[in-house]
């Protein structure tokens, strides 16, 4: 057990690494550098911030020390705002970014399951039709589109909610619904057919066989059985709640570390740019390892060690 | 000439041997068993000579020629396999139509029809079920529409993966007498997978009696029947079938 | 304690369709005592449904009807949904046919075993163990510490079943149920199986039903045997009597199962014709 979360462990480091190699020389391979924009520099200045920043090394000692400083935690100075390191552009966004993520996935694993089981258990009758109908709308249309009209409608129209900005709770409510409005429908949809399919086995039959009570054939026999497809989804849903809160965040004009990264592209700031895909791709890959481990919790058949022998 | 001839064949699963150093040959127009239960590698090496598991070494030989496991268009010619689940192994949204069709393009074979009418009356099926779907269908007229698939292009060897075991007692039978009577017709070379001793019996020349990953014993249908078994392990199988039926 | 376990009158289980509603069991009629039952027949025979509309698991929209259904003198139509819960499993169980998909996948065999009990009888923790063990002891099984602490996949077909039966008949009903309990199993343990079920049904006086499609099987392991087809009972003997059977279809059935020692060129099949009209 303990070997093979070593040997992950050790997986995520050389994937991270070959993450952090392939964003830096695609980052180089780009033509112009951070300072050609519109407005030319003289030559001289240019010349100056080049040295400044080591841009004017030998490509692989600028990547010897970016990985150096990654070692060391640093992920370099940003280039567009003087003397701010990407480490506190990251720091300075995160609170926000984590929070609306987090109230996210929260919306979708407590409203999206319970949906699903509602769902499931009044199969064909109107609830099902119901959440059947809400999930397909959910499902198909986007989270920006959603994102628009609800500040048109609640914000704009009837003044319930602040159109930007997060001073209080009620500025949570838009950007949470829209990032998590297609994956609760998934989720609901997801865990309306895994509980069917589980409530239809065999053993659930031997359960009423053996007298159980409704809610412990549901609760112990089904529901156990039925997440076990649905913390496989958990991971990417994760990956695609981050990347969802790029779009999100610009258009409620949230302080979020997505909004820094949109930024960071269009301002050629290659550290930022660096440094965020890093970030992001640690974050991922510490999120799929703790679904593993769920998976393996839930699933006795599961047993992660074996699958390295 | 020998249909089928394999010499120290050890067959793997991830690496996991569960079949070691089987030996035995099959004549050509023979109908061969290979008995035991469940884990004792029968179906393995059914496996192995079709091409579904490439894992293997030692040698088979189909028709005398020898098997390269990377290699297995030229063998689907001469050998086709029948399952065991007749509702597993039909494309629920194909017609059976399509499906007898669908080894003749395989094999680059132009038809205009003809040969799945002929193969359809073959195994006993009426010209109506031609634009049929699986699913209007009883088990046993599945496990009729997967056998036809197989003397689509007119294999010599038929490999049956316990052909019978999923139908009742009833459907069980007629199967079983079409297949005797599809081998003698068109003169085919049997290899039969089994639990069932009975079902052997009445279907095989020969059998080879599995336990464990290995060949315990190779007997004549004869020697069975009169009770001549010799390895303890035979007799053991035997001796659960007779009690079954209360003898 | 009546001398009837069962009386079954006019039993009809019926399934709505577009076309109108079918009847998958069609009105059959059959008593039981403290003895051995066997219903056999084909799919679609109606067998499974017969057993499964005793213990009232017949899935919505399904319906169970009957001029009379009573077990031990409690009208089972007439019992709600919490009395037929206290009966399920503390009076009447239910083997199924594969242990690999009616045992709970995520759940510890002991775990499983132990809730068959805690349901019907409030129980020290320590005593519902000992229970556990001393049951899993009764069906043979070595180790049976050991074996408390594994999950279903961890066990072979056989003992999974052996597991399944221990898990039935620790709250000690008075009838089991027993749908296919062999036929997924390979051919040396079906014995042992069948052999386990009939010391335990006999040493605790029990009744059984066997369902099974197998007549030669069956006829070692009950005393009575119920020949079903579509949905009705065609003939009903002694089990010592099956070789003597009248109706086309159990001569049939019987006649169509190939033996060791066969020599027929053909087996003889069934000419559904014969009784289908009738």
């Amino acid at each position: 057990m303990l070997a093979y979360f070593a040997k992950r462990i050790g997986m995520m480091v050389v994937t991270l690494f070959l993450i952090i190699t392939l964003t830096f020389f695609l980052m180089h391979a780009i033509p112009g550098g951070p300072f050609t924009s519109e407005k030319m520099l003289a030559p001289e200045i240019e010349e100056a911030l080049n040295a400044k920043y080591g841009l004017n090394d030998p490509l692989w000692v600028q990547y010897l020390n970016y990985l150096k400083g990654i070692i060391t935690l640093d992920l370099g100075p940003s280039f567009k705002y003087p003397g701010i390191r990407v480490n506190d552009l990251i720091l300075d966004g995160l609170p926000v970014t984590a929070k609306t993520g987090f109230l996210a996935l929260l919306c979708v694993a407590a409203l999206g399951i319970p949906l699903g089981i509602l769902a499931a258990l009044n199969q064909n009758k109107w609830q099902d039709t119901a959440v059947m109908m809400l999930a397909t709308v959910g499902v198909a249309i986007p989270s920006y589109v959603v994102a628009t009209v609800a500040l048109y409608i609640f914000a704009l129209q009837l003044n319930l909610v602040p159109t930007f900005g997060l001073d209080d709770w009620r500025g949570y409510i838009l950007p949470v619904a829209a990032l998590s409005g297609f994956w609760l429908s998934f989720i609901a949809r997801l865990s309306r057919s895994s509980l069917l399919e589980v409530l239809g086995q065999d053993y659930i039959v031997t359960a009423k066989a053996k007298g159980l009570h409704p809610l412990s054939i549901l609760f112990k026999h089904g529901l156990r059985n039925a997440l076990i497809p649905i913390v496989t989804v958990l991971g990417p849903v994760v990956a695609n709640l981050l990347t969802g809160s790029f779009v999100i965040e610009q258009i409620f004009a949230l302080p979020g570390i997505g909004r820094h990264f949109v930024l960071s592209i269009s301002n050629r700031d290659y550290t930022t740019i660096m440094g965020i895909t890093i970030f992001y791709a640690a974050f991922l890959m510490v999120m799929i390892l703790i679904v593993d481990i769920l998976y393996m919790l839930l699933d006795p058949r599961i047993k992660l060690a074996d699958r390295n022998k | 000439m020998t249909a089928i001839d394999l010499k120290d064949l050890t067959i793997s699963y991830s690496s996991v041997p569960v079949v070691h150093g089987a030996n035995f040959s099959v004549a050509d127009g023979e109908s061969f068993a290979l008995v035991g239960e469940s884990g004792s590698g029968k179906s393995t090496i059914l496996k192995a000579i079709s091409g579904l598991n490439d894992e293997w070494t030692g040698e088979i030989k189909l028709f005398g020629e020898k098997i390269d496991p990377k290699n297995r268009t030229d063998i689907s010619r001469i050998t086709q396999m029948v399952f065991q689940d007749p509702y597993g192994s039909l494309h629920p949204r194909k017609t059976v139509d399509t499906i007898l069709n669908e080894p003749l393009a395989i094999h680059g074979i132009k038809d205009d029809g003809t040969r799945v009418l002929e193969m359809l009356s073959a195994v006993g099926l009426d010209k109506r079920y031609r634009f049929r779907y699986p699913h209007q269908m009883s088990g046993g007229q599945r496990q009729r529409v997967a056998i036809a698939r197989a003397l689509m292009i007119k294999p010599k060897l038929l490999l049956l993966d316990e052909p019978t075991s999923a139908l009742d007692v009833s459907v069980q039978a007629e199967i079983l007498n079409l297949l005797k009577k599809l081998r003698k017709e068109q003169n085919l070379t049997f290899l039969l997978v089994t639990h069932d001793l009975p079902v052997a019996s009445f279907l095989c020349d020969r059998l080879a009696v599995m336990k464990g990953g290995e060949i315990v014993e190779i007997a004549s249908r004869e020697q069975m029947t009169k009770g001549e078994l010799k390895a303890e392990y035979s007799n053991e199988l035997l001796g659960v079938h007779a009690q079954k039926l209360g003898a | 304690m009546s001398e009837k376990l069962l009386e079954v009158q006019d039993l009809r289980v019926t399934f709505p369709t577009h076309r109108g509603d079918i009847d998958v069991v069609k009105g059959i009629s059959f008593d039981l005592g403290r003895e051995r039952l066997a219903i056999v027949g084909e799919s679609g025979s109606g067998k499974s449904m017969t057993g499964r509309s005793i213990l009232r698991l017949i899935r919505s929209p399904g319906r169970v009807t009957a001029t009379k259904l009573k077990f031990d003198n409690i009208d089972l139509l007439d019992q709600s949904e919490k009395q037929m819960r206290a009966l399920r499993g503390a009076r009447i169980s239910m083997v199924m046919q594969d242990p690999k998909y009616s045992l709970n996948p995520v759940l510890t065999i002991g775990e499983q075993i132990g809730e068959a009990l805690r349901t019907h009888q409030n129980l020290p923790r320590k005593q519902v163990h000992d229970r556990v063990i001393d049951m899993l002891d009764q069906v043979r099984i070595n180790d049976p510490d050991r074996v408390a602490k594994l999950y279903p996949h961890e066990v072979s077909g056989g003992m999974g079943q052996r597991i399944m039966i221990a898990m039935m008949l620790i709250p000690e009903p008075d009838l089991l149920i027993a749908d296919e309990p062999t036929s997924a199993l390979d051919v040396s343990v079906q014995a042992q199986v069948l052999d386990l079920i009939d010391g335990l049904i006999q040493q605790k006086g029990m009744g059984l039903i066997i369902i099974s499609h197998d007549l030669n099987l069956v006829a070692n392991y009950a005393d009575r045997v119920l020949v079903m087809n579509a949905g009705e009972i065609v003939e009903e003997c002694d089990a010592s009597a099956l070789k003597d059977a009248q109706h086309p279809y159990t001569k049939g059935l019987l006649a169509a199962v190939p033996r060791i020692d066969e020599t027929r060129e053909e087996l003889p099949t069934l000419d559904r014709s014969q009784w289908d009209a009738t």
